[in-house]
């Protein structure tokens, strides 16, 4: 696979132009709803000819149809967002454009980032990289198979409970997902505010570390940023202290997923770092309290999607709620719904405190665990998914089965601390598998540092 | 284990301004009735003494100026999104 520093100091055109071609040469994935075609090549002559510079001067890349940008619509993958022209663009995106990189498309995703495997998009599945019988992951599915796939050196997405990280897994491509507050969330759609985070997919750890250090940083449109803090480290710290999470070593967890887990805990260990087993046993809870917070936050931040402002609205309603009931169903997935409808219940007058108050509660014991682990070890290892890449149509029917799918990746995503998807081999099959390491808060500068380190290991 | 029958659905679903069909309300009530089911599984924990974590940025009250800033948007802009408009308003139907 190709890495940035292949597409710097090509001509941006080519570099442009080559990858548009490798868009329609994998167009069966359908990994991609939209191309920024004209304003891509636009930059692309702009960089040629001088006008455009920085560090990533003519590397294409792609972003998930959540960020809003300039040259195509912003549909987050579905209805609601069919026809919405963003009239601004996501920080993140602002960032990669000022360092001379040119946005090529976007890609596809579960509608609204709901969703383990990019099937609850509105315009139809991305298709997995390595078997196009399997689903792509989700929600940045898109994002995840246009790099392994080979099309762009990096891809952009969002993480919530996963987002990034389980399609990083099952395409076998690096994905992060920052301490939350690290990358601005302006101009991307909302999800869940209190898990929402921005990061990246790439072919190798450098490369995303490089994105990571390009995209992060305090902006003053969004309250929730952290302080600036994201330094790349020269070298990894040697004999760092990394704790099995246990509860996710089970016998349920797929045969071939733990063995590529613990081959490449025999690689730090022959690197120097120690490794020991340890218990989290918070995380039995964690996909529970995922599922009430979330929807919830949903149900919050969809209630803005009222076919008044923008997005979509019904045709032949003659009541005012009559327009915002029908324009809210025609827009929505039954995904969306779902979650927004599970929000609705569990704020509710008399089951407020019994679910959303009792899960934010669990949430802190879950933190407290994270807390005291950090206390003896520098960052944990485990799985990102119990499974490889299962397969198109597979859950779709079973709401639960689908949500199993995250139990790896949401406690992380509860506590806000930095964790990533690293390429750890594939199964005997031949599908990809990802080993996660979570970080405390932070620490994201040294998870990427170690992963770095163990790619030339 | 809580019940979520298809009235219950409908119930929700207006408090949430969404018009189901009927067959999304057959088949959203015993959804939810699994998923709730599912998350109930938090009850069985003692929280007691325990605050809830609404937030996790460590941050407080993050102040800015008084100052009014745009963001480079301007009205006209944002009045072209509305599905429609006129005389610088968005138009909606009759609501009384």
């Amino acid at each position: 696979m190709t890495t940035i520093s292949d597409y710097i100091g090509k001509g941006a055109r080519a570099n442009v132009e080559s990858a548009l071609k490798k868009v329609r040469d994998n167009e069966s994935y359908h990994a991609l709803l939209s191309l920024t075609e004209a304003r891509a090549l636009e930059r692309a002559d702009a960089v040629d000819r001088g006008d455009i510079t920085g560090r990533l001067a003519g590397v294409p890349f792609i972003v998930k149809d959540n960020f809003l940008a300039y040259g195509a619509p912003t549909t987050a993958a579905s209805h609601m967002l069919a026809h919405f022209n963003a009239p601004l663009q996501a920080t993140a995106v602002e960032k990669l454009e000022a360092a001379g990189a040119i946005c090529i498309g976007k890609a596809n995703l579960d509608a609204f980032a709901h969703g383990g495997s990019t099937e609850n998009s509105a315009f139809g599945p991305t298709k997995n990289a390595t078997d196009q019988t399997r689903v792509a992951g989700g929600s940045s599915g898109g994002s995840a198979v246009v790099t392994a796939l080979d099309i762009v050196p990096f891809a952009l997405g969002s993480d919530t409970g996963g987002s990034i990280r389980q399609p990083a897994s099952f395409n076998g491509v690096v994905g992060v997902k920052p301490t939350y507050g690290t990358v601005s969330r302006y101009g991307v759609v909302a999800m869940a505010s209190s898990t929402d985070t921005i990061g990246t997919f790439a072919t190798n750890c450098a490369d995303a570390e490089l994105i990571m250090s390009i995209i992060a940083g305090r902006d003053s449109k969004d309250m929730t940023t952290l302080p600036d803090f994201f330094e790349p480290l020269d070298t990894v710290q040697p004999g760092l202290k990394i704790g099995l999470i246990k509860e996710f070593m089970t016998e349920d967890v797929d045969e071939d997923v733990r063995a590529r887990v613990n081959g490449y805990i025999m690689k730090l260990r022959d690197a120097g770092h120690t490794v020991e087993d340890v218990s989290l046993p918070g995380v039995a809870h964690a996909l529970a309290v995922y599922y009430i917070i979330v929807p919830a936050e949903i149900s919050s931040n969809l209630a803005r999607y009222d076919g008044i402002r923008y997005g979509h609205r019904a045709e032949g309603v003659t009541t005012l709620a009559q327009l915002y009931g029908k324009s809210r169903d025609e827009g929505f997935v039954t995904e969306n719904k779902r979650r927004i409808i599970i929000g609705s219940f569990v704020l509710s007058s008399g089951y407020f405190d019994a679910y959303f108050a009792k899960a934010q509660k669990v949430r802190t014991l879950l933190i407290a665990e994270f807390d005291s682990l950090f206390e003896k070890y520098d960052m944990l290892i485990g799985p990102v998914t119990p499974t490889p890449a299962f397969a198109l149509g597979e859950n779709v029917d079973d709401p639960i089965k689908m949500y199993l799918a995250d139990i790896m990746t949401v406690p992380a995503s509860l506590a806000g601390l930095p964790a990533m998807s690293i390429p750890a081999g594939n199964t005997k099959s031949g599908l990809p598998v990802g080993v996660q390491l979570i970080g405390p808060r932070r620490s994201d500068a040294q998870l990427l540092a170690l992963a770095r380190s163990m790619e030339t290991h | 284990m809580t019940e979520i029958s298809r009235d219950d659905v409908q119930r929700l679903a207006q408090l949430s301004s969404i018009a189901l069909s009927d067959s999304e309300l057959d088949a959203l009530a015993p959804d939810i009735t699994n998923i709730l089911g599912y998350v109930d599984q938090l009850s069985a924990i003692d929280t007691g003494g325990v605050e809830p974590t609404y937030q996790v940025t460590e941050l407080e009250n993050v102040w800015r100026a008084d100052e009014i800033d745009d963001y480079g948007i301007n009205r006209d802009d944002l009045l072209a999104l509305a599905p429609d408009s006129k005389d610088g308003q968005i138009k909606v139907p009759k609501v009384l």
